[in-house]
């Protein structure tokens, strides 16, 4: 039974829980020290796939706080100040979900154009808030690596929204 | 009963409304983390017990995960090295040439050094513990530079510890738990590291901002730097030993000193933690804060009293005049503030960042504050490895 098929509601394991495993795990993955030639791997957000995609496919009560919870153990987990990206994800997915209804129907592009959107006040809120507890402003070029890197990304957001958008027949 | 069959049947509240009121409640619990977050300092409990329990969580998965990448890393080292042999052999051949010559200059150097501190009676720096770790996992962001490595508590690692590869310093522990440690690196935005430049033996702080080479801040005088110089750690703060080998200043596309660290020459997938601890870490404060001082000699202490007491007022035809003699004579008051103190306090205070132990044999302030090592003659790149050599287990 394929989810567009039901045509009942979405099982928050399916649109929620796997993704947050797969995000987590990747993450886990990317942030082995691995150095060849003098040459590390990146580290996109890969959270940010699910901020954006999550609030296209449908509203919903429980996505901001699995945001939550996935935003606290990325900073936990890079070692970063708690609530950072818990803060820089619910912006970006509360950008999102207050365009939703300019979002539907449109092409890859223009929903590309939005995920650097949501990209850009994400890190926005990231330095604002670095700049606020340390006084320093990062780096631009690491600022800049980081977000194109995540900004590649896009091509799995919009997997995700394809598989899950149809799938619940209130949110048509 | 569910809510649809009760009387709330005919509620219905727009879904995007919830979401959100979903959305300000949770960030609203994200600011609030955010603000009672002490990360950077040097607080024992910036680290948290929700930090420490994910780290050590993290560790057994990372490791897993770390250990192919780590295989396949040796691989292309191995074949790296198996290829470019040839090249390496004659660069290690030229290099040993050069360092014989610097052996030669160190043992001399080292037989001065031994015979200086004899003469002047000086305390030198304990020989400090260290103990190895493997990184396992690595944070790059601009936001939050930092590393997990596989030891903590259960060897003696501590919250403020420098840490090091064969090449240089890398950070500090951050946070520490059973098996596993977090190090801020200096590339970290919130990293604040107190550093000299060889060469000049000018100060600076340097600060992270989540690129590859940190920023020398709070420079003073005429060129204090120049592009080449070696930087070491000061020691400044008690928070690192002074000479540890930190980087080579280049000037920035911005137009700022910045520093190339050391530790960038190589892999960081092995570290050496040192455990390090400063002098009034080490030194006994209880017994220093309860030491008495003897009193001064009669007439040393009536001249003491007699420059404390306040300068007459001159009349005021005189008034011009006697400025310079008050501003002269306010100086004299002030400086008699710690002479009159000779008590314990000023003794003990001054002797907790460097020379706790450095001016006992030393009778005199004057000579104990000579004694310290800050004043040295700028350090040379034999005494820069010092310090490590005194890290030797």
């Amino acid at each position: 039974m394929s989810y567009a098929n039901s045509a009942s509601r979405l099982d928050p394991l399916q649109w929620l829980g796997l993704p947050v495993l797969t995000a987590v795990a990747v993450t886990l993955l990317f942030a082995v020290p691995l150095r060849i030639f003098g040459l590390q791997l990146p580290e996109p957000v890969f959270p940010m796939v699910l901020a954006f995609a999550w609030a296209v496919i449908r509203p919903s009560m429980i996505a901001p706080f699995v945001l939550l919870a996935l935003g606290l153990l990325l900073d936990l987990f890079w070692g970063g100040p708690v609530g950072l990206w818990a803060v820089a994800l619910l912006a970006a997915y509360g950008l999102v979900l207050a365009v939703r209804a300019t979002l539907t129907g449109r092409g890859a592009v223009v929903m590309w154009i939005w995920y650097g959107a949501a990209c850009a006040l994400a890190f926005g809120v990231g330095t604002l808030v670095t700049v606020l507890k340390t006084g320093s402003i990062p780096s631009p070029f690491a600022l800049f690596w980081q977000v194109f890197i995540t900004l590649l990304l896009y091509p799995f957001a919009h997997t995700l929204i394809e598989r899950f958008d149809d799938a619940d027949v209130r949110f048509r | 009963m569910s809510l649809r069959d009760g009387p709330f049947q005919d509620l219905k509240v727009p879904l995007t409304w919830t979401a959100a009121v979903a959305v300000i409640v949770a960030m609203v619990i994200g600011v609030a983390l955010l603000l009672g977050d002490h990360r950077g300092t040097l607080q024992g409990q910036a680290i948290g017990a929700s930090r420490g329990a994910l780290d050590s969580v993290t560790r057994p998965v990372s490791n897993v995960i770390a250990a192919p990448v780590r295989w396949i890393g040796d691989g292309v080292n191995g074949v790296k090295q198996y290829f470019f042999a040839v090249s390496e052999n004659r660069r290690l051949r030229a290099e040993v040439a050069d360092l014989s010559q610097w052996r030669d200059k160190a043992v001399a150097l080292k037989d001065d050094n031994v015979r200086y501190q004899s003469l002047l009676g000086l305390k030198t720096d304990p020989p400090i513990p260290m103990v190895g770790a493997r990184v396992i996992a690595d944070s790059r962001g601009p936001f939050a530079n930092t590393r997990l490595a596989d030891a903590g508590t259960e060897v003696g690692v501590a919250v403020g510890n420098p840490v090091m590869t064969e090449h240089g310093l890398v950070g500090r522990v951050l946070g520490v738990a059973k098996g596993v440690s977090r190090i801020l690196l200096l590339t970290d935005v919130a990293s604040r590291t107190p550093v000299l430049d060889d060469r000049s033996n000018s100060r600076a702080i340097l600060t992270g901002d989540g690129g590859g080479e940190p920023k020398l801040d709070y420079l003073r005088g005429a060129d204090p730097v120049k592009a080449g110089d070696r930087v070491l750690t000061s020691g400044d703060g008690g928070l690192f030993p002074r000479g540890l080998p930190v980087g080579t200043v280049v000037q920035g596309l911005d137009g700022n000193w910045r520093v190339r660290l050391d530790s960038d020459d190589g892999p960081i997938d092995l570290v050496r933690i040192l455990l390090f601890r400063d002098f009034s870490q080490l030194a006994d404060q209880r017994a220093l804060q309860a030491a008495t001082v003897p009193p001064l000699p009669p007439a040393e202490a009536a001249d003491v009293a007699a420059r404390a007491l306040p300068a007459p007022t001159p009349p005021p035809a005189a008034a011009s005049s006697a400025k310079p003699i008050a501003a002269s004579s306010a100086p004299a008051a002030s400086s008699a503030k710690p002479a009159k103190k000779t008590t314990a306090p000023p003794a003990a205070s001054s002797a907790k960042p460097v020379a706790a132990s450095s001016a006992k044999p030393v009778s005199a302030s004057p000579a104990a504050s000579s004694a310290k090592p800050t004043p040295a003659p700028k350090p040379k790149p034999a005494a820069s490895s010092a310090p490590a050599a005194g890290a030797q287990p």
